[in-house]
């Protein structure tokens, strides 16, 4: 690896995003009036909140250390580090956070000092009594410090509107929420006419993040213009995508954006309900977003009078049961109504007649998340970043064999060369990079001659591609793009709902065309498959119901235009 | 791929059917009650069986046939008990790239069956997933509820032995 993880940079100047991020990002100092947050964080994490349990006199308030909670940093071992944290200092003053989204540092240890927090990662739980015995909670140069975690040049880089509290706040304290800008969004929405907020959305160039791009602004015009006693706004928050983890970030780490978003939702179409459709593999989220829903109606951020305005709206949670499919936003509908998730002819469209029949507001996390800061700033300052027409800023997620994975929020317009060699730091093996694929399963392999694209809708469908989600996963040389191809159809084939013939059929086949291409010893037999290859790519990309099928071909067509040589026998 | 768990038939289990008509009442005033039903019959027993089907057909007034139908949809639903530890491992792109297949291979040597099925002892049932959404740190296996990342097939061993 060509990267050294940043080094500490020593003087500390604390900064928010540039622009228009707001005060999030700004190092909060340690105030005699903080105590009382530590306490609320504990309590909602699992912490025991009675022990104070050192013997100290709390005249001296004692130093806060963050530490994620986040499943990916859980995953290696965060809540082990917490542990070990909280028997040598004070269980009350560990806090635990989403994640900052280097993942590559994991578990990540914040310890608030007087210029703001500094970071020590990756930290191993029994490297605890060390750094504390070198001095880590008065922030001195121990172990694996890295310095002021805001100055860091990962961080400094990026242009956080969407993910500004995630990895900063603790996910399930309102007080925290509300001392880092939650609610300010709503706040303005509700001094707004609903249609207002609708314009002010459409204004901001918002995108739908789920894949297709579609504006979100006028999503919500015709909802609003629709006719219905009963309308619902659904989150679909089953993006099952490989390489998308910010929806599961967003939700564990700052929940009540997502809450604050789709009540802003709500209020802007006239919905009086709301479903969150989250995917069951993503235990710790639904138990985060149960747990914010409940805090929320506790302190009359839903419910039949929000912050006192008279608008009444009430959000549930709905996990999924595995199928991908479901991602899909009418197969999501059918299968919130309890069924089978088959998806649905469009039109009619959801936004006219959706769940149960009522106009229904379906967007994706992102896209809700996104809202609050929105409304809270501006359309005007939204529209401020980006490129072309695909405007603000968007969540890009680094994945699979990369030195430096994790969230990159920037606004659009980056190169994608920028995001995989200056942020990502190349591959995680030290072999160079060969492919990476953009925007999911469904997405198109990209080959390094490709890396000055910019991430923009536009720019990316005219290279055959998509930005999608903004997921970008990794593979080195040694990745074989014919197996690869092949997968795109077997997955397809396993998690086609199997309403339409070129979707359920045409994967199949797909699968048995690459064996044949890739079994053939005689060049003719070769190249006939693949002519019969490209054949059925066309009738699935033209001829299926949704973008199960209608996209698989963009994987295996993107395969064998750039890796060629892969479908070789 | 998608073969029948190996299990021992499943021991009936005394008031079941009572129990199970208990929750599909209780949340039958979801909108789309169905799949939160079954999820928490599931919760509670480990599988949904066959005649729970009926029961909660009962409940909301459907065929059974439609309610089979969903059960059969969704992988998440058991139609039998699983062994006593489930392993799961990411099989989806972002963890192929991290050498996830060579992983998945690695863990049916080891432990003596295919994905979908369980040891003949009972004790793990192996699974593959798609996705965790731990696409930075993988390969990613899910051992019972805890999440493991960056599982080489050493590590894998450890998670393996101590779920004995």
């Amino acid at each position: 690896m060509t990267h050294p993880t940043p080094p500490p940079i020593p003087t500390p100047t604390p900064t928010g995003a540039p622009g228009t991020a707001g005060p999030t990002t700004a190092t909060p100092a340690p105030m005699p009036g903080d105590t009382d947050a530590p306490t609320a964080g504990a309590q909602h994490t699992g912490a025991p909140a009675t022990s104070f349990g050192n013997s100290h006199a709390p005249a001296q308030p004692t130093t806060r250390v963050f530490v994620p909670r986040d499943s990916a940093a859980r995953s290696v071992g965060a809540d082990e580090v917490a542990e070990r944290l909280a028997a040598l200092h004070d269980t009350s003053a560990v806090v635990r956070t989403g994640s900052r989204g280097m993942l590559w540092l994991e578990p990540l240890v914040e310890v608030e000092t007087g210029e703001g927090r500094v970071g020590y990662g990756p930290v191993a739980a029994e490297d605890v009594d060390g750094l504390i015995a070198g001095g880590m909670i008065e922030g001195a140069v121990v172990g694996p410090y890295l310095g002021l975690v805001d100055e860091l040049p990962w961080m400094k880089r990026q242009q956080r509107l969407t993910f500004q509290r995630v990895g900063v706040v603790d996910p399930l304290s309102t007080t925290d929420y509300l001392a880092h800008g939650g609610l300010t969004g709503l706040r303005a929405a509700l001094a707004m006419d609903p249609a207002e907020v609708v314009e002010t959305v459409v204004d901001s160039g918002l995108r739908g993040r789920g894949g297709a791009g579609f504006p979100t602004g006028i999503k919500w015009r015709t909802v609003l213009n629709a006719d219905a006693d009963l309308k619902f706004v659904c989150c679909n928050a089953d993006e099952g995508d490989s390489g998308t983890y910010a929806d599961r970030m967003l939700i564990e780490g700052d929940p009540f954006t997502l809450i604050e978003g789709m009540t802003i939702a709500a209020y802007a179409v006239g919905a009086a309900e709301g479903y969150v459709y989250l995917r069951s593999e993503y235990p710790d989220a639904v138990a985060t977003l149960k747990a914010a829903i409940e805090l929320a109606r506790a302190a009359g951020w839903l419910g039949p009078d929000i912050l006192g305005s008279g608008f009444g709206f009430d959000l549930h949670v709905r996990v999924g049961a595995g199928a991908y499919i479901c991602g899909e936003e009418t197969s999501m509908l059918e299968s919130l109504e309890g069924k089978r998730g088959m998806v649905r002819a469009k039109p009619p469209i959801p936004a006219l007649e959706g769940l149960f029949g009522r106009p229904t507001v379906v967007n994706n996390v992102l896209s809700l998340a996104t809202i609050p800061t929105i409304l809270a700033n501006g359309a005007a300052a939204y529209a401020a970043y980006g490129t072309g027409r695909s405007l603000g800023t968007s969540v890009f997620q680094l994945g699979g064999n990369v030195a430096r994975g994790g969230i990159v929020e920037t606004a659009f317009g980056i190169t994608l060369g920028e995001l995989v060699n200056d942020f990502g730091g190349g591959t995680s093996s030290g072999r160079p990079v060969r492919a990476v694929q953009v925007g999911g399963p469904l997405g198109a392999y990209l080959p390094v001659e490709q890396f000055d694209l910019p991430m923009d809708y536009e720019a990316f469908a005219a290279a055959g591609a998509m930005v999608g989600h903004g997921g970008i996963v990794v593979f080195d040389e040694t990745v074989d793009m014919a197996a690869m191809a092949r997968f795109a159809f077997e997955f397809c084939a396993a998690e086609s709902c199997g309403k339409c013939t070129p979707c359920r059929v045409g994967a199949v086949r797909g699968v048995e065309t690459i064996d044949r291409i890739l079994t053939s010893t005689a060049g003719t037999d070769r190249a006939q498959n693949l002519v019969l290859l490209e054949d059925l790519c066309e009738l699935m990309t033209d001829g299926s119901l949704c973008a199960m099928g209608g996209l698989t071909p963009m994987p295996v067509r993107s395969a064998v235009r750039h890796f060629g040589e892969d479908f070789q026998a | 791929m998608t073969s029948e768990v190996v299990a021992a038939a499943p021991v009936p289990v005394p008031g079941r059917a009572q129990r199970v008509r208990e929750i599909a009442e209780e949340l039958r005033g979801l909108r789309g009650a169905l799949i939160p039903i079954l999820h928490a019959v599931q919760e509670e027993f480990g599988y949904v069986d066959p005649p729970d089907v009926a029961v909660i057909a009962d409940v909301l007034n459907l065929a059974v046939a439609e309610v089979h139908g969903v059960v059969t949809f969704y992988k998440d639903f058991r139609r039998t008990a699983a062994g006593r530890t489930t392993v799961a491992i990411c099989q989806a792109e972002a963890c192929r790239a991290v050498g996830a297949v060579e992983l998945a291979e690695h863990a049916k040597r080891t432990v003596g069956c295919d994905f979908g099925e369980t040891t003949y002892d009972g004790r793990i049932t192996l699974e593959e997933i798609y996705c965790f959404g731990n696409c930075a740190l993988g390969p990613t296996v899910q051992v019972g509820s805890k999440l493991h990342g960056r599982v080489t097939p050493t590590r894998l061993n450890t998670l393996l032995g101590e779920s004995r």
